[in-house]
């Protein structure tokens, strides 16, 4: 029981992540390879708050929301002017550099080693210490971040950044700043993203910089594109799938080290019959 | 009477002058026929007119009551929003261009009435929640002239409308543009078709090689020498 209700909570966590980043490139169609940054700024920030200067968990969550929202607003300030190919690249480049402050500002973020020491979430004397009562948490932001979403890509706000998505050029012509468009979806994605580190933070009790490089913004490039993208649906569809995935091979004989490789292969492999053959993944609503 | 005037356009392609230091003076309640032999610059003129691509040269001068000039279009190639429905591909055109108005929307209905009407205009009521990627080309060519015609815009610029489209659809499109007219909008019309723009234009510019060779009425204009020469040859 305890096993899957972990199982359940890495779901939600990357659920989050995949939402938001169906935001950025399922609705907007905007490549970014940044959203691990974001997902570790938010983790990073409350890890602080939380160790080093004794906040409880909702401010330091609020913290990194609004830190997230900061650097994706420089971050996307930049990006935003490009679209494409230019896009991609740039965010590449800035989840390298958010990676290297995570492992160099040592006397912030602990360097290599990482916090921790990261306490459970408490509310009103309720502390969320179980398992069970943490799941109810992270479904409560998964629900939250899931309407949120919704409401957003239902909005004539939405359909502007679906146009962008088909043709940016068209959109400008009938009088569109796509530049602000962008940046504010970039900008909404990152701050979701930075919820689901605050609770993989507290959830884990330590982070380090590992988690939050390059292979986890593919990781969840991977989850949206699996799932669907330009669909809300499709993102949980896609975490469910990769969280489960490894667990699979390790159901069917395989052994713990052996499983976590195969794992990236089933990933690879996955990726590449799904543009072969359903380029628009399991549920999705947009085709590259 | 308001107008749209425009001074010294120009665009080179590699050393190529696609549009050469073009003036010209687009007066609204008329249709403006603009033609020319293929590369003659039609098409590179309204795109460098609505920013398409960045012009080399050149000032937009409005003069008329409104404080803002809205520009809307149609391309030469059909550039609809293809995995959008066919009614988002109005609406996104009558939705205020304000990321704060946009997200909290208050005219969602007004904007619904307004694209049902022009899509019942254009025959494609009935299609309006299937993906433009999925209409004919005439309901393509079709969907992308009713989007520029749905936005209250000043000025109107149509390339090659009526090119691929069955007489039927023809008529549409033609009485589209004669209530564009009546509403006393700036319309421009890039056509090759001679017979079209004798029977729709109030005023006719030809192009040659990137420069304006003739303008004026097309009863006159279509009979001058050079502009005669220059479709038919000498």
């Amino acid at each position: 029981m305890e096993y899957l209700l972990h199982l359940f909570i890495l779901i939600s966590i990357c659920a989050i992540l995949g939402i938001s980043l169906n935001l950025i490139l399922g609705y907007t169609g905007l490549l970014s390879i940044t959203h691990a940054a974001f997902y570790g700024i938010g983790a990073y920030a409350t890890a602080v708050m939380m160790v080093t200067h004794s906040f409880p968990f909702f401010p330091s969550l609020l913290a990194g929301l609004v830190l997230s929202g900061i650097f994706a607003l420089g971050i996307g300030s930049i990006l935003s002017r490009f679209s494409g190919d230019y896009f991609a690249l740039g965010s590449f480049g800035f989840n390298i550099i958010v990676s290297s402050l995570f492992i160099n500002l040592q006397g912030l973020t602990g360097g290599p080693l990482g916090i921790s020491g990261i306490d459970r979430p408490s509310f009103f004397g309720f502390v969320f210490s179980d398992r069970l009562a943490f799941l109810a948490l992270a479904i409560f932001f998964v629900v939250m971040i899931y309407l949120l979403s919704q409401w957003i890509v239902r909005s004539s706000f939405g359909r502007t950044l679906k146009a962008i998505r088909e043709d940016e050029k068209v959109v400008q012509v009938f009088g569109y700043k796509t530049l602000h468009y962008k940046l504010a979806i970039f900008v909404i994605g990152a701050m979701m993203a930075s919820v689901a580190g605050a609770l993989f933070a507290s959830y884990s009790s330590y982070i380090d910089p590992s988690t939050f490089d390059l292979t986890g913004s593919i990781f969840v490039l991977a989850v949206i594109v699996l799932g669907g993208l330009a669909n809300t649906k499709g993102a949980v569809f896609g975490a469910i799938f990769l969280v489960l995935l490894p667990e699979i091979f390790r159901f069917v004989g395989f052994p713990s080290a052996l499983a976590a490789e195969l794992r990236q292969v089933a990933y690879g492999l996955t990726l590449v019959l799904l543009m072969l053959y359903r380029p628009q993944g399991f549920i999705g609503a947009y085709k590259f | 009477m308001s107008h749209l005037e425009i001074k010294n356009f120009s665009k080179q392609f590699d050393g190529i002058k696609a549009v050469d230091h073009v003036s010209f003076s687009f007066e609204s309640g008329k249709i403006t026929g603009i033609i020319g032999p293929n590369g003659s610059g039609k098409s590179t003129l309204i795109n460098l007119l609505t920013g398409v691509v960045q012009s080399d040269s050149g000032v937009m001068i409005p003069q008329y009551n409104q404080t803002t000039l809205s520009i809307t279009r149609t391309f030469q190639e059909v550039r609809i929003l293809e995995q959008m429905t066919v009614i988002d591909n109005i609406l996104i055109v009558l939705t205020k261009r304000s990321v704060w108005v946009s997200i909290f929307e208050t005219q969602k209905e007004q904007h619904f009435k307004n694209a049902k009407k022009v899509l019942e205009k254009v025959g494609l009521w009935e299609k309006r929640n299937e993906l433009a990627a999925n209409l004919s080309y005439g309901q393509r060519k079709l969907l992308e002239i009713a989007r520029a015609v749905a936005m209250d815009a000043t000025v109107y610029f149509f390339d090659e409308p009526f090119a691929g489209l069955f007489p039927e659809m023809r008529k549409i499109v033609t009485s589209l543009l004669q209530e564009l007219k009546k509403k006393d909008k700036i319309i421009v019309l890039v056509e090759h078709n001679m017979e079209l723009i004798r029977e729709l234009s109030d005023v006719c510019l030809v192009m040659d090689s990137g420069k304006v060779l003739a303008h004026g009425s097309p009863e006159k204009v279509l009979l001058q020498t050079e502009v005669i020469e220059t479709y038919l040859g000498k």
